[in-house]
């Protein structure tokens, strides 16, 4: 589990290494990112390091190196520095700055793999404690007194002798001008005062006026909007286009040719889509345009035919499976699925002789940057990038193939900003998506039901890189079983299908943990066991495993798991340890006329120490949702080479009307804190399935559920 | 090109574009009001939603000449202050957005309904809100603040009725 992570940041480390170089940090007065927030400082605030910056008129602004994507970071880190720097909360603003080596973890500057929290835990509280000290020592001097004598409180420093007070405004200059402190001890748990409360966000007030500003809401003066159409199949190019037509569309200013397609230039976004449709292209559509789901399908399951490179091996499985008293076999299957965030891809890049400056809604800055560099052949420290509010990330903005673009048109147009906008189509088509997984399951059973051993052979693309011939991320959830099974074999194979993968909220867990616990299930159903008693008793032996059960226990609980149900309706139970969290999940469906419909969700996490209760329980229900959509109805196909879904109406995400209650119950303990954005969605998709199954007897192999499956 | 005349937020507003151009894109990049969100262009994710008439419509698809002689409301335009209208102090109270890209659409869609249903039961929330997506779910909070919306909105009528009456 902890090597497999690692992996994953070292992957993202790598690419970092290879651009290397200093940025500086920007500050934009002019217009705050943040939207309806405290004003900003009348006066260029003081800054006492990378994080924090206090005004003369008392403001504080925190920077907030972590992209907002609905996750909470603009809060949840606001909490983390707040804790220690003692300041009036109700004064907090806050901005997203630049890249700059101090924002890097890892050597990466962005938001991903629920790593916010955990790569800020320690560095965000000792900033705040680092301003503080400097704000005590300035009021110290100012009063002539020892430090020990002064305290922090709520924006002020309180002589404890006189009761005399200075508030941070009127110390900050001073402040700035001392040594920086180093290895303050901080808080224990015991004097939080913020940590471990529900906060509310500091973004809603300008996400319910429109005033939050998105990437897509970017204007700069003299920008053309721009629309690029790409090869329908992917790896294709442009052999040849006429532009004639689209260049006599009313508004239409500019027709360019990219690296991956044709792109038309417009004084309005709108000019700029007609006039796309208005191209004349011929493709070369390369070795790919005979794809389709049946030959992708076909290709993953001949290479689970083969032996695979080996991810894990414990005991002798075959030995166990041969003396095995009962055997069960299965496939399960995943399809490719899209991240589809609501506001589509965009990017403002505005490219000259000697500058490049980017507005963007990104995960990775550090990747965009680098992307930016590598197309304009400037240096890092002549890419600017402006960060603003994501709508939705999921992994999608991860990448930087849409800020490529837009710096490939911006720099055929030198001097003239653009903004490029995907459509929906675009965005669906033209995905980086999580990979399909085909997977053959065995397990052996003993005569009193218990598995003796489990193997496993696992088809699904790499996108993380090849180590000893595993992608880490294609087999977790897997390999990173606790259950108690004495001997496991499982291997792994990643076919080249050509379809760009890449991170999904969940990754590898969001197909694995599916199959994983659908299998678990399995196991229990072949001799009738309870699906909770089979995991708790397969959990219970080695302690490690005491936050996995105790989560169990406390959402069968909490579900009234065994007892009388609705007429109806059935449960059923998933567990997932990822991202450093636990989860348990029991869901209560019922199933009519070849519908699921999911009525109630109980989850019971252990993320460790809780920085936001409000914003933790906000992003299981988030990743709930973002499961019951893979779970119950989205999925992309592909014939000769090409998507099969255009846009909402056959790509349709959960809706309110299939909104189940989710009822969110937090273990409260002091543990490091683990992630929580993604930790929710690879649990729900199995209970779900596994109610179905009780509900049906019918089990569930393969998603999305299809009517056909239940009778 | 084509000279339209509408009311925007309650004051008259000329453009002067593509006679089919949608009001989404003439609101977003003829007059830079960017509260009303782009999300699919086919009227099935209901970001771009904004009143006309007082009713619920995709500004999407909605080809600016048909506009004329009408009035829209956008989010803009909710409240006088940008937080005063009862949905917005209910979507405040219950902390409701996460990316809050939807949110706009999302609100514009909750305040009509309260205007034809001052007491809406959940099944109507469902019903009337099933045409705006949601990628981080925030529907569970959408329906509880749809219902603080509604009971903030009946305390300020029947506030401005008692205050009529006294």
């Amino acid at each position: 589990m902890i090597a497999q992570k690692l992996n994953r940041r070292g992957f993202l480390q790598a690419g970092a290494t290879a651009a290397g170089g200093l940025m500086i940090g920007f500050y934009l007065p002019e217009r705050s990112p943040m939207g309806a927030q405290t004003p900003a400082p009348a006066a260029v605030p003081s800054k006492l390091n990378a994080f924090v910056r206090v005004g003369a008129d008392d403001s504080v602004t925190l920077m907030i190196h972590k992209s907002e994507m609905g996750q909470g970071t603009v809060t949840s880190l606001s909490m983390l520095l707040a804790e220690e720097l003692e300041c009036n909360w109700s004064k907090i603003r806050t901005e997203f700055p630049g890249v700059e080596p101090a924002y890097a973890a890892g050597g990466m500057m962005g938001a991903y793999g629920s790593l916010s929290i955990r790569t800020s835990w320690q560095p965000l509280r000792q900033a705040g404690a680092q301003a503080r000290e400097m704000l005590i020592a300035a009021a110290a001097q100012k009063w002539g007194v020892d430090k020990s004598q002064c305290k922090a409180d709520n924006g002020s420093v309180v002589n404890s002798a006189s009761s005399a007070k200075l508030s941070y405004g009127s110390l900050a200059d001073a402040a700035s001008k001392l040594p920086v402190p180093t290895g303050i001890k901080l808080k224990d748990p015991a004097q939080y005062r913020l940590i471990g409360t529900s906060m509310k966000r500091l973004d809603t007030a300008s996400k319910v006026n429109g005033t939050a500003t998105f990437g897509l809401d970017i204007k700069r003066p003299g920008m053309l909007y721009a629309s690029l159409e790409r090869c329908p199949v992917f790896g294709g190019k442009v052999a040849s286009f006429d532009a004639s037509k689209a260049k006599a569309v009313p508004g239409v200013k500019n027709v360019v040719e990219i690296s991956n397609g044709v792109a038309v230039l417009a004084d309005n976004t709108w000019a700029a889509m007609e006039g796309r449709k208005a191209l004349t292209i011929q493709w070369d559509e390369g070795p790919r345009a005979n794809t389709s789901s049946a030959s992708l399908r076909q290709m993953f399951m001949d290479l689970t035919a083969k032996p695979g490179a080996v991810a894990r091996n414990t005991g002798d499985s075959a030995a166990a499976m041969g003396g095995a008293a009962k055997k069960l076999e299965a496939v399960y299957e995943a399809p490719y699925l899209s991240h589809a965030p609501m506001e589509p891809l965009n990017c403002v890049a505005h490219v000259t002789a000697d500058h490049c400056e980017i507005w963007a809604g990104t995960q990775i800055q550090s990747v965009a940057q680098q992307t930016a560099a590598g197309i304009t052949k400037l240096p890092p420290d002549k890419i600017d990038i402006h960060t603003e509010y994501l709508g939705g990330g999921f992994g999608r903005r991860g990448g930087a193939d849409f800020i490529g673009e837009a710096v490939e048109i911006a720099k055929a147009v030198s001097g003239t900003p653009v903004k490029l906008t995907w459509t929906r189509e675009d965005d669906l088509q033209h995905d980086t998506y999580r990979p399909a997984s085909y997977t053959t399951f065995a397990a052996g059973l003993d005569a009193d039901g218990w598995p003796v051993a489990f193997t496993g052979r696992v088809a699904c693309p790499s996108f993380g890189g090849l180590r000893n011939g595993v992608d880490s991320t294609g087999v977790e959830g897997i390999v990173s079983i606790t259950y108690d099974i004495p001997n496991t074999h499982i291997e792994y194979h990643p076919p080249d299908a050509g379809i760009p993968v890449s991170y999904w909220r969940s990754v590898g867990f969001s197909q694995n943990c599916f199959f994983m616990e659908s299998f678990l299930d399995e196991m229990a159903a072949a001799t009738k066991k309870d699906p909770v008693e089979f995991r708790r008793r397969l959990l219970s032996k080695d302690p490690k495993n005491a936050r996995y059960l105790n989560v169990l226990n406390i959402a069968a609980d909490k579900a009234g798991w065994g007892k009388p149900l609705a007429a109806g309706r059935f449960h059923g139970v998933a567990v997932v340890n990822n991202l450093g969290s636990y989860n348990a999940q029991v869901a209560e469906v019922s199933v009519t006329g070849g519908k699921v419909k999911v009525h109630r969700v109980v989850c019971a996490v252990d993320c460790g120490q809780v920085v936001n209760r409000a914003g933790v329980a906000q992003q299981i229900e988030s990743g709930i949702v973002y499961g019951l959509s893979a779970a119950l109805k989205i999925g992309i196909t592909f014939d000769h080479g090409r998507v099969q879904q255009k846009n909402f109406n056959n790509y349709d995400p959960l809706r309110i009307d299939e909104m189940p209650v989710v009822e969110v119950h937090l273990v409260d303990n002091h543990e490091g804190p683990g992630g929580i954005g993604e930790a929710s969605t690879p649990s729900i998709i199995p209970a779900v399935t596994n109610a179905v199954f009780a509900a049906t007897g019918k089990r569930i192999r393969s998603l999305p559920i299809k009517a056909a499956d239940l009778v | 090109m084509a000279a339209v005349k509408f009311t925007l937020n309650g004051k008259a507003q000329n453009v002067d574009v593509q006679a089919q151009m949608p009001l989404l894109w003439v609101l977003r990049d003829t007059l830079g009001m960017t509260g009303t969100k782009f999300g699919c262009g086919i009227a099935q994710c209901g970001a771009c939603t904004v009143h006309i008439n007082g009713q619920p419509t995709r500004s999407c698809v909605t080809q600016i000449s048909t506009v004329a002689g009408k009035s829209v409301t956008t989010i803009e335009g909710l409240s006088a202050d940008g937080l005063s209208h009862p949905v917005q102090r209910a979507w405040i109270e219950e902390d409701v957005p996460q990316c809050g890209y939807c949110q706009s659409g999302q609100i514009m869609t909750a305040a009509a309904l309260l205007t034809k249903a001052p007491n809406p039961s959940d099944a109507d929330i469902d019903e009337s809100m099933h045409g705006n997506l949601c990628r981080c779910g925030t529907y569970q909070a959408i329906r509880r603040a749809v219902h603080t919306a509604a009971r903030y909105r009946r305390a300020s009528i029947a506030f401005v009725e008692k205050g009529a009456t006294a």
